[in-house]
Order: structure tokens, then C-alpha cells, then sequence
């Protein structure tokens, strides 16, 4: 008996679309081993994040909205891998069953109805629910045996967690047992959901290598040798600020920052052109080949 | 047709301030039966009530209607009134002008046009109002108290003191509560076991108490005065009688689990006594740890016990007892503290609770009062306390403020800095609230002599360093972040209910809030009865206390039941549910409306047509009935009245309301 493939309405949003192509790349792999169908919404555009909803609240909800309609005539639910799509599509689908006004308002500007009925998931969510860490588990060809991991699930995942409604917002797991699932060891650490610093590494770059790097000690400390991310601003600001906050520590940081999507290819036997490795600056690679892992 | 006289309040400017009473006055004068009208500026003052006294008498007035305030504040008032002159006091009837009109509404004309419809209405009803007399019922004098911390201990002892049966009944295998957890007691700072354990030791021996520990309420019935009360006794696993309380079967017991009493931070066997001054001084044996009862092979404690005292086979016994008030003294459980995964309790070894800290610092706990951190034992070098970990959170506990923990951990704070001379203090508050005799002095000691440092905000995180602790905040006085690095945290738990308060509630039949605490009759007036006569509460099942409220409550609950025992017989209200068996069709849709419990099936044999016929019909309790009317409202018949408010006098009301409420509609 065959199951019906699982198929979602995908939205890379626009970081996976540039900066964060290995995201992208490595989502579509996981995607592939595991039996699901990413169907990207076709002219799907920009979440907001985060100039719009900081503008003007209705544009906040309907740069989404219109996501979520396009995604209703599709008729799937919808997996947003960029923690702040995500993030601005739940809220979207909350407000749109507060304010009626709203949603009369898309409705009128894009003709496209509105009823929330797809729901919207993270790769986290997307990854744990049963069908697919069931596929991985199946196809692991690579177990990640040894490799110490810290799972950063960021401040937008679990937040405000009225309207994501996932996992502990203080202490989430998620990730962790997706990281079990794969062989790795999962490090806990007491700076799981602090901030990264987000978009402020373009404006305040002293800030973020503050914030980043505070982040990075504690995972080093608490003894990762690598951090698994579910966001490209994560991705981007762990793996960038690196050296600075080094330097304001008085130490060396030398973590590889993965998407948790990298991993999990790893583990499903996907290579390292495959899942994009090479796209980091800390180097992603020599410590997968240490532990004979790529 | 009855003679009435209408006495219309002007309660100073509370009423006349937006009633015209002149106006109404002259109207009330052309109403039917109303043969006498007087105004007056305060109703129920002396003088007040001395021209309603008069008029009785010089106007041969048969009803008296007082339009004045609610009559939760005056109609016992104003009864009385009518008895000194001789009347049924239930003659009277109150119109309520203050808080149903003059209150409400801003507007003199419509304000005072409602004036007079509410007390039109109350002479229709008055003209129909029925002498009605008191019942009586009689009083077993013997009280149960339903829990032995400080409040239950003081209840029991007061009522006893004043020479009345008590049975005092606790869950735990032994009396003394929360208070014999704890160290010292603000702001006083004397020994809370120096002063709790003389009382637990007289509630032992007081010749009025029978003392029944490890032991449950199973059932109440009945009503004030006479209530049946079913008690489990738990098999303890000990005979009481021939234990000697030597304590050597504790000492051989093999098996070692966390100590209830300890909160975790210490050990006890599993045949064990809470802690050394227990009461009574018998051991209980812990089924489910205990090796014999869980692998068949032990009975070491059998083997050493001289007395011969152990009995493994022990079942429970229940029994029931006949008391005529219960007081109610259940206590309080502590917030989850997991609740708040930032702060990392039950993660982090070191981050403790405040009732963990007390057995800490009490010379009788685990340590010995020797503060040592639980992760290594080491002395804490600075320990950070934080207050409001639940309390007044909406988001991830309880809106309210627990009273008691800014001044046990001012307390905290200042033993620590007496034992551990140059270590660091610091207090992670929102407000520091210190409303009781002498606790702000004993605050602002804790800062000036012992240099406690106070921290304005509520952590967002507290985190492990290395072997340190760093609790983050924002120091909202200097606005701006703070992160200090600690040793040990202690967090103060907000105080909640019991976690069956609603279970207990419901069986002994009295309401309880949102959040399971007990309610009180009135917030302010009877802080100490509940709404079911004969049950009083006393102490944290009510509400979060300290250690003087509660026993100030105790004792005023003690009070009320030597007061109810002083009587021989009880009056009842007569303002009752009556049943017209002639009319009940026996459907009993009275029974499960009435919240008092009061009604039951009764059969009636009766004669229709030559024969004999058996029915069931409905039947009050007047001794449980509160008067509250729901039955008469679910009466399909019509058989069943409330004395006082019968269906009857309800219809004249409206009636009398309806009769030219058309016309004045048109009009206004």
C-alpha cells in the first residue's frame, strides 16, 4: 500500500533565494529522501520582515496574506524555512481571525480570498511530525555519530509563542531530538532562544558580534563543536561575527554554523556540493572530514 | 386592605442627591393601602427608627415598607425595629432606592421616576407579606477542624479552650504544617518550631481534642448545627497504641527516598516521622517505597521494633462523627516553579525554592542550618533571591500577590548575611510590599545593618556560568541591564491552593474563586464564614497569608463556633422553600438546582377517589435551605414557594409595575 506523498506549498522567502542558497539547497534534499513534495507558491512574494509590520500594521498582515491566500488555492499547508517568514506568516493567520477588516481589505486589493485554512510550519515542525523524521529515519545512510552539536533555535521560532504555539518558548527541544534522530549529540546549552542580534548586523555591528558571540561562548563552553541553526539572520550573523566576537572575548571561535536541514542531508548520505558547504565562512568542512563524516 | 406606612431615606445626599424623595413621597402617598408617609434624612439612625417605632403605633400601621438602601445592609436593622414595637418583624418589606437607583444613575428625573416604581412595588408585595416565625434546631456542640498547620492548631485549641469537643484532622502523619518547615518567622525572627511546637504538643494533650493524623474528610451531609462527617483513617502501618515513638525501626530502615518534609533536600526512610518533634510521635510506613511491601522480603523494621508495634497488614478504617461546625484550615501548595523554564529550577541544581532555603537554614534540616548549595555542598558566596515567581504574572502564573514572600525572603536575605558574614545578597524585586506591624523596620534593617542589596526587576533568565549562576535583569530605577553572577538562587513560589481545593470545596459543599481559593461570606464584614452556614474558614485555604493573619483568622473562626456553641438551639430563618404536596407532581427539577443540597424525595400516601395512592413528592431541609429561590423558579407546578418571596407576592409586584407602565410609557 502506497501513502499519498506528503506535499506542501513551499516559500523560501527571499533569503533562500540568495544568501542563504545552502538553506535552499538542503531543504530540497531532505525533501527529496524523505518523499515530500515542495511545490514553491508561484509569485509568491516579499513576508515584510521587518520593515512593514515596524510601518504600518495592514501592510504587516497583507505582504503575508497574500502569501497564505496563494498557498490556500494551492490547497497545502505551508513550510516557510526562514524563521521570520515564518514567523510573519503565523501572525498573519492570527491577525487574520482578529481583525475580519483585514482580511475584507486584502480581499479587495489582491481578489484572492482568505479563510486560514493552510496552516503554516517551520523546518523544525516540518522535520519532527511523524512522517518525515520516520522517512529519515529510514533512509539514514550517515549517522552523525560524535559530532557535538548545539541546537540555536533563535528568538523568532518560539516567539511570541501565543501565535506560534511551539514548543517551550523558554526551553524548546524540537531540534534536539531531530538531532538525536540523525546520530548527533545534541549540547544543551542556556542560550537556546537569547537573540542574535537579527538585522542590526547590517547597523550595529558591534552589537551582534556582542549578542552572536555570547551565544557562540555558550555553546563552546557547554562543549559543541558546530551549531545547528533554523534561520538565515542566525546563520548569518553566528557565521560572520565570528572573529569580532573572538576579539572582544579574548578568545577564538571557531564553530561551523549549519542549517539543520545541512545536517540532516549529511546524514541521509548527501554531499557536501549537494547541501551547499562550501557557502560558509567558517569553514563548514574540516570538521565533518576530522570526524570522517563527509 | 393592611395599613402601610412608607418611610422614604434621603441617606443624606446618597439618595437625594439624584432622587427627588418629595416627589416619590407625594406619589407613594395616593398608592392603595399607604396610609402613612414620612421622610427622613438618616432611616436607620436612632431617631430614624424611633419615628418608624411611633408611627406603628400612633397610625395602627400593619406593614412598613422603608425605601432606603440594600437590604444586605439594613433589613436586620429595621426587623428589629418592628419587633420593639411589637410587630412580625417579616412585615416589613425594604425598597431598594440607594444601590438599585440613586447609585446608578445620573439622571434626577428618570432616577427619581424608578424610585417610585421601586416602591410602589414593595407596597404591593408588603400588603401580602405573611407573619412568619423562626425555627429551631438544636446544636451538637463538638467542632471539626479540618487541618493541623498553624491555623487548624490555633482554631482547635481556641474552641477547646472554651471547654467544646474537637476533632482535629490531618492529612500528613503528623500536625505542625508548613510552620514546622520553617526556620525563623518575621519580623520577630523568633524560632518558628520554639513557638509552634508547645501548641501541636497541647493539641495532643488537650483532654477537648481528639487528635486523627494521617487521616482524610471523606463525606459531609447535613447542616449547621448537625453535620454527619465520614473520616478515613489511612492505615498507617503502625499500631498507635503500643509504638513508643524509641525511633529504632527509622534508624534500621534500609530504604532511603527524598524527604517530603525536606522538600528534596534531604532524605527520610521509608518508615519514617516527618521530622523529630512530630505529633504523634509514631512513625508511618511509606507503602510505596517500603522494601517488604515491594519485594515481600525485609520487615527489618518488624524485626527491631520491641513494642511489637509494626503491622503491615493494617487497612484503613473509616468512621463517622456527629459535629455542629467545621473550620476549614486546609493551607496552601507552592506554584510550579518548572512553570518558568528561564529560570532553570529542576535544571540547574543550585537554583533552589525558598521553602528548600528554610529547611536549609533550620538547625533541625538536612545541613543542620549550615546553608550549603546542593550541587557541591560549598558554602554560597552570594545567593540572588527572586520574589514574584508566579505571583502577579498573568502570562505564565496567578494575577495576584502572594503577601507573604517579600518578607520571608527579606528574611532569607538577612539570615544569610548573619551565617555567611561577607557573602553578597541580592533581592530581585518589583515592589517590596511590607504591610504589617513592624515589617518595614525589619525591611529596612535587612539593608542599612545587613546591607542586603535590592535589585528593582524581575529576572528574564537566570543561567549557568561555570560553577556560577548569572541571573539577568533589568534594574528598572537605573534602566538599564544587569547581570550578577551568584552562587545559589532561591525563588519565591507564589502561594496556591491546594491542589484538591476544589475537591474539598465541593465535598463539604462551600464556593471557592477562580483560582480554587475558599470564598469568604463577605470580602470585608465576615472574612471568617463561608456562604454554607456552620463552616468557617481559617488561614491560606482562603487566600495567601503570613503567619499573623492566619492565626488572627483562626482564632476569629474559633470564635464564631464557641459563639454558635453557646446557644442550645439554633434559630433558623424562616424564609424558606415550602412544597404544596398537593400541587408537586413529584418531577424534582428542584433537586439538582438547589445548591444547598436541601431537597429530597419524600413518598406520601394518600387518598384519591376511594383508593390509597403512593407519590413521590419534594421535600425541603429547612435546615439546609438557604432561601435562594432556584427551586421555586424550576417548579413547573407552581408547589413550591419561598416563604417571604412566594410566587404570590412576586406577581403583585410585577403586576403593580405593569399595570400603568404602558400609559408612562406614552407619556415619557
Amino acid at each position: 500500500m502506497t501513502e499519498e506523498p506528503l506535499r506542501y506549498a513551499y516559500y523560501p522567502g527571499c533569503s533562500l533565494h540568495s544568501t542563504a542558497r545552502e538553506y535552499d539547497l538542503s531543504m530540497k534534499v531532505v525533501a527529496r529522501a524523505a518523499g515530500v513534495e515542495l511545490l514553491e507558491i508561484p509569485d509568491w512574494n516579499c513576508c515584510g520582515a521587518s520593515s512593514a509590520h515596524v510601518t504600518d500594521p495592514f501592510l504587516g498582515f497583507a505582504l503575508p496574506g497574500r502569501v497564505l491566500a496563494l498557498a490556500e488555492e494551492m490547497g497545502l499547508d505551508v513550510v516557510a524555512p526562514c524563521a521570520a517568514c515564518y514567523g510573519r506568516l503565523a501572525a498573519a493567520r492570527e491577525e487574520a481571525a482578529r481583525h475580519p477588516d483585514y482580511v475584507r481589505r486584502l480581499e479587495k486589493a489582491t481578489g484572492r480570498r482568505l479563510s486560514g485554512s493552510s496552516r503554516v510550519w517551520n523546518v523544525l515542525e516540518w522535520l519532527s511530525q511523524e512522517r518525515v523524521s520516520a522517512a529519515v529515519r529510514e533512509a539514514l545512510k550517515r549517522p552523525l555519530e560524535g559530532l557535538a552539536v548545539a541546537p540555536y533555535y533563535g528568538c523568532l521560532l518560539v516567539r511570541p509563542p501565543k501565535v506560534t504555539r511551539f514548543d517551550d518558548p523558554e526551553r524548546p527541544v524540537t531540534m534536539d531530538r531531530i538531532l538525536e534522530t540523525i546520530g548527533a549529540v545534541p549540547v544543551d546549552f542556556a542560550f537556546k532562544t537569547e537573540c542574535c542580534g537579527a538585522s542590526l548586523g547590517i547597523s550595529r555591528t558591534d552589537l551582534v558580534s556582542e549578542l552572536s558571540g555570547r551565544i557562540l561562548a555558550a555553546a563552546a563552553d557547554a562543549g559543541a563543536e558546530a551549531v545547528a541553526v533554523a534561520c538565515p539572520l542566525c546563520q548569518t550573523n553566528l557565521d560572520s561575527r565570528q572573529e569580532a566576537a573572538g576579539l572582544r572575548q579574548g578568545r577564538t571561535f571557531d564553530l561551523p554554523v549549519y542549517y539543520i536541514t545541512q545536517l540532516v542531508g549529511l546524514a541521509l548520505g548527501a554531499s557536501a556540493r549537494e547541501l551547499g558547504l562550501g557557502r560558509h565562512l567558517v569553514d563548514a568542512m574540516s570538521l565533518l572530514r576530522e570526524k570522517k563524516l563527509a | 386592605m393592611k395599613r402601610v406606612g412608607v418611610f422614604l431615606c434621603w441617606c443624606g445626599s446618597n439618595i437625594a442627591g439624584t432622587v427627588d424623595v418629595s416627589r416619590v413621597a407625594e406619589k407613594v402617598r395616593l398608592l392603595p393601602g399607604v396610609v402613612y408617609v414620612e421622610e427622613n434624612k438618616y432611616t436607620c439612625s436612632e431617631p430614624g427608627q424611633a419615628s418608624i417605632m411611633k408611627a406603628i403605633k400612633e397610625h395602627d400601621l400593619e406593614r412598613v415598607v422603608v425605601a432606603s438602601c440594600s437590604p444586605r445592609l439594613h433589613e436586620p436593622t429595621f426587623r428589629r425595629t418592628l419587633e420593639a414595637a411589637g410587630m412580625n418583624p417579616y412585615h416589613l418589606e425594604m425598597a431598594n432606592i440607594r444601590e438599585h437607583c440613586s447609585w446608578v444613575h445620573t439622571d434626577r428625573e428618570e432616577a427619581t421616576a424608578k424610585a417610585f416604581d421601586i416602591v410602589r412595588m414593595a407596597v404591593a408585595k408588603a400588603l401580602r407579606n405573611e407573619a412568619l416565625q423562626p425555627g429551631r434546631i438544636s446544636i451538637e456542640k463538638k467542632a471539626l477542624v479540618l487541618g493541623g498547620g498553624i491555623a487548624g492548631i490555633q482554631a482547635a485549641l481556641d474552641i477547646a479552650d472554651a471547654g467544646h469537643q474537637v476533632i482535629l484532622v490531618e492529612r500528613e502523619p503528623t500536625i505542625g504544617g508548613r510552620m514546622a518547615q520553617f526556620d525563623k518567622t518575621f519580623p520577630t525572627l523568633d524560632c518558628s518550631s520554639c513557638i509552634l511546637t508547645p501548641k501541636m504538643v497541647d493539641c495532643a494533650k488537650h483532654p477537648n481534642i481528639t487528635l486523627y493524623t494521617y487521616s482524610e474528610l471523606e463525606k459531609v451531609e447535613g447542616y449547621i448545627g448537625n453535620f454527619n462527617v465520614t473520616i478515613r483513617k489511612k492505615a498507617r502501618g503502625v499500631d498507635e497504641a503500643l509504638c513508643t515513638g524509641c525511633g529504632l525501626c527509622q534508624t534500621k530502615c534500609p530504604v532511603k527516598v527524598d524527604s517530603e518534609f525536606d522538600v528534596g533536600v534531604g532524605k527520610r526512610k521509608a518508615i519514617y516521622t516527618p521530622f523529630p518533634q512530630a505529633v504523634p510521635n509514631k512513625p508511618v510506613i511509606d507503602k510505596e517505597n517500603c522494601r517488604y511491601h515491594k519485594t515481600g522480603k525485609c520487615r527489618i523494621c518488624e524485626r527491631v521494633c520491641e513494642a511489637k508495634a509494626i503491622r503491615f497488614d493494617q487497612e484503613d478504617t473509616i468512621f463517622e462523627e456527629k459535629v455542629g461546625a467545621i473550620v476549614v484550615a486546609t493551607g496552601f501548595d507552592l506554584f510550579d516553579l518548572e512553570a518558568y523554564g528561564e529560570y532553570g529550577y529542576g535544571l540547574y541544581p543550585d537554583v533552589i525554592s525558598s521553602l528548600q532555603f528554610e529547611r536549609l537554614i533550620n538547625a533541625s534540616g538536612p545541613t543542620e542550618g549550615k546553608i550549603r548549595r546542593p550541587s557541591d555542598q560549598e558554602v554560597p558566596q552570594s545567593v540572588a533571591f527572586v520574589l514574584c515567581v508566579g505571583s502577579r504574572d498573568d502570562q505564565k502564573g496567578v494575577s495576584y500577590c502572594s503577601r507573604a514572600c517579600c518578607m520571608y525572603s527579606v528574611k532569607h536575605a538577612t539570615q544569610y548575611r548573619e551565617k555567611v558574614k561577607d557573602g553578597r545578597a541580592f533581592v530581585f524585586y518589583m515592589d517590596i510590599r511590607t504591610p504589617g506591624k513592624a515589617y518595614e523596620e525589619f525591611y529596612r534593617r535587612s539593608s542599612v545593618d545587613y546591607g542586603v542589596e535590592y535589585i528593582r526587576g524581575r529576572p528574564s533568565k537566570i543561567y549557568q556560568k561555570g560553577k556560577k549562576l548569572v541571573v539577568r535583569a533589568e534594574d528598572t530605577l537605573l534602566g538599564r541591564p544587569v547581570e550578577v553572577e551568584v552562587d545559589m538562587v532561591v525563588l519565591a513560589p507564589a502561594m496556591v491552593p491546594k491542589h484538591d481545593a476544589a475537591r474539598m470545596a465541593q465535598t463539604l459543599g462551600v464556593s471557592y474563586d477562580g483560582y480554587g481559593f475558599l470564598n469568604e461570606a463577605h470580602p470585608k464584614l465576615r472574612p471568617v464564614e463561608t456562604n454554607t452556614a456552620g463552616i468557617y474558614l481559617a488561614g491560606a485555604c482562603q487566600g495567601p497569608k503570613d503567619i499573623p493573619d492566619t492565626v488572627a483568622q483562626a482564632s476569629a473562626a474559633g470564635a464564631k463556633v464557641v459563639a454558635l456553641f453557646s446557644q442550645d438551639e439554633l434559630t433558623t430563618e424562616p424564609m424558606v422553600a415550602r412544597v404544596d404536596e398537593a400541587l408537586c407532581s413529584g418531577c424534582l427539577w428542584c433537586k439538582p438546582v438547589c445548591p444547598y443540597k436541601a431537597i429530597e424525595a419524600k413518598t406520601v400516601t394518600e387518598r384519591v377517589a376511594g383508593r390509597t395512592v403512593t407519590r413521590e413528592v419534594a421535600s425541603v431541609n429547612v435546615g439546609l435551605c438557604q432561601g435562594c429561590g432556584a427551586c421555586t423558579v424550576a417548579c413547573r407546578d407552581g408547589a413550591m414557594n419561598l416563604a417571604g418571596y412566594t410566587n404570590d407576592q412576586v406577581l403583585a409586584e410585577v403586576d403593580d409595575l405593569l399595570a400603568d407602565l404602558r400609559p408612562a410609557c406614552g407619556q415619557r
